[in-house]
């Protein structure tokens, strides 16, 4: 293929496969604990490190994996808190990284031109040693999110049985949090702040419409996710377009298509229930 | 409350002792003392809102005592870490989560308290045949959680504590919305447990088939124990704690600390 004679664009496609892959292993974690939004208050707080660091003059990559951690570790305590104000609490923490960053780069001297492809993700944009960051830190997002499933689970789960386990629920929390930040950086060189949420969340509503099973919907997102990602970057190769918005509406596309193929299927299964049910039922009176 | 290793054995299950505890600034458990001893077959009663449920989860450490002890297997709380001795059904409506999860999926979760870190073993995976064919839910084991009906959700979250392999096995409301063919599985899983040797407290809202396996009652009302013995008989809606072998309200009110009878 012509287009992998291009280092930018061979960079670009190993980003793409590391996004595609652990966006939507840390997101099936997030929406099992109803928490899809979460991703996207990252997002925007990491636009404040993607500011800092073109003004400072440092990696944005790594800039803004600080202060998206930073961030998570800010959100989980008030998440933690669980109180009724928390959610006030967080949209500040949403719009006060996204305005902060708009701030910085202006005053900064930077135009905010400069943080549009950091919204929306741009191929070209892929920098060698970016390619090192993103390596290192999808590394991580996989160890936590393959290495501790079981666990992770289980506090997503039901975090007070997990507690009664004796697991260590307050840390494995902020773990979660901690890992989703770092995916955020991840996917931002490709996907953008702005829309690195939708792959953590739409590969997984995509899965699960076909699956019964955690680990089944925990792969079949990964799968769905890397698909979308390389079509996507490389869709963006010959079209003009933020290779972002490509990427999401790919996986809204597959998203539909999934839902299509699942109603026959949830039919034929709940006929498989009902006819399992009514065995049952029988048996119980027996007994 | 202090302990000695070598009076472990004949120490209480569990120990609470003068428990107090306020859910935002108000008190729901007023000077509980709870004791259960090994072996015992322990129903909480009460009416809605009378601590029984803060009671349970104040055990298990879930809301933290603003006065008072609680020892389990005679181990202060503060330095219990024998999580695996423990098996613990929390009061829900359903066994799901935002992503689909099959049935032995939940139940293995429970192994957690056994094996934190590493792989399902072989041990691992019979002790959750064990628990879900308990409850007889096998035929569902691959089945997501999400197309189960709320009797079967019960089953579930009783399986998952079954598959501890728990010397104490603590429920909260496990009957709650429970069908009679449903609540029949449940008393059988309960009566294998007990016969082996389990000790069980749980909280119930009436005895109902349980009845038979109960060795004592605790009532609550206002977050004081009113009662501490022999299951009351014939616990029907009309029986409830309120209505009648309950003692005045000047009593508790007047001394909250010391209205446990046990003491």
């Amino acid at each position: 293929m012509d287009l992998l004679d291009y280092p930018f664009m061979v960079r670009a496609l190993i980003a793409a496969a590391l996004v595609g892959i652990t966006a939507p292993a840390i997101g099936t974690y997030l929406v099992q604990r109803r928490q899809a939004v979460m991703g996207d208050g990252l997002g925007h707080v990491a636009m404040t490190g993607v500011a800092l660091g073109f003004v400072l003059n440092t990696s944005p990559v790594w800039m803004a994996t600080l202060v998206a951690v930073v961030g998570a570790v800010g959100m989980e305590l008030i998440r933690s808190r669980g109180k009724t104000s928390g959610d006030v609490a967080l949209a500040m923490l949403f719009y006060g990284g996204l305005a902060g960053g708009v701030m910085i780069i202006s005053v900064g001297g930077g135009s905010t031109a400069k943080l549009l492809s950091a919204m929306f993700g741009s191929i070209t944009t892929v920098a060698t040693e970016d390619v090192t960051a993103v390596a290192v830190l999808s590394a991580f997002v996989l160890a936590v999110t393959i290495g501790l499933r079981r666990q992770l689970f289980a506090v997503c789960q039901d975090e007070e049985f997990a507690r009664v386990t004796g697991l260590p629920v307050r840390l494995l929390n902020l773990l979660i949090m901690v890992t989703a930040a770092v995916t955020v950086t991840v996917a931002m060189r490709i996907v953008g702040l702005l829309l690195v949420s939708a792959m953590m969340v739409i590969p997984v509503a995509a899965a699960q419409r076909v699956t019964r099973g955690f680990t089944a919907t925990l792969s079949l997102a990964m799968a769905i996710g890397l698909v979308v990602s390389l079509t996507g970057t490389v869709t963006t190769y010959y079209v003009e377009a933020p290779s972002g918005a490509a990427i999401v509406l790919l996986a809204i596309g597959v998203f539909m298509a999934m839902t299509a193929l699942s109603t026959p299927l949830a039919r034929r299964r709940a006929k498989a229930a009902r006819a399992a049910e009514e065995v049952c039922t029988r048996d119980d009176v027996k007994v | 409350m202090q302990s000695t290793p070598g009076q472990a054995a004949d120490q209480p299950v569990i120990s609470l002792r003068g428990a107090t505890a306020s859910l935002g600034s108000r008190p729901v458990l007023r000077g509980v003392d709870l004791t259960v001893h090994r072996g015992e077959v322990v129903a909480l009663l009460g009416a809605n809102g009378s601590g029984k449920s803060t009671a349970v989860r104040a055990v298990v450490g879930q809301v933290p005592l603003a006065d008072g002890e609680l020892s389990l297997f005679g181990t202060d709380f503060k330095r219990f870490r024998a999580w695996s001795r423990i098996g613990y059904v929390p009061q829900r409506t359903t066994a799901a989560g935002g992503v689909p999860a099959t049935v032995r999926e939940v139940v293995s979760a429970g192994r957690l308290a056994r094996s934190r870190f590493g792989l399902l073993r072989k041990a691992d995976k019979d002790a959750v045949s064990r628990a879900l064919s308990l409850v007889d839910m096998d035929a569902y084991a691959d089945a997501s959680v999400n197309a189960l009906s709320g009797g079967q959700h019960q089953r579930v979250l009783i399986a998952r504590a079954l598959a501890v392999e728990p010397e104490l096995l603590i429920m909260d409301e496990p009957m709650a919305g429970v069908d009679l063919a449903n609540q029949a599985v449940l008393a059988h899983a309960l009566r294998t447990q007990v016969a082996a040797g389990t000790t069980v407290l749980l909280v119930l809202h009436e005895l109902g088939p349980l009845e038979p396996l109960i060795d004592r009652a605790v009532v609550l009302r206002d977050g004081c124990v009113v009662h501490d013995g022999p299951p009351p008989e014939a616990l029907g809606q009309h029986a409830l704690p309120g209505h009648d072998h309950v003692h005045p309200h000047a009593a508790h009110d007047a001394e909250p600390q010391r209205t446990g009878l046990l003491s």
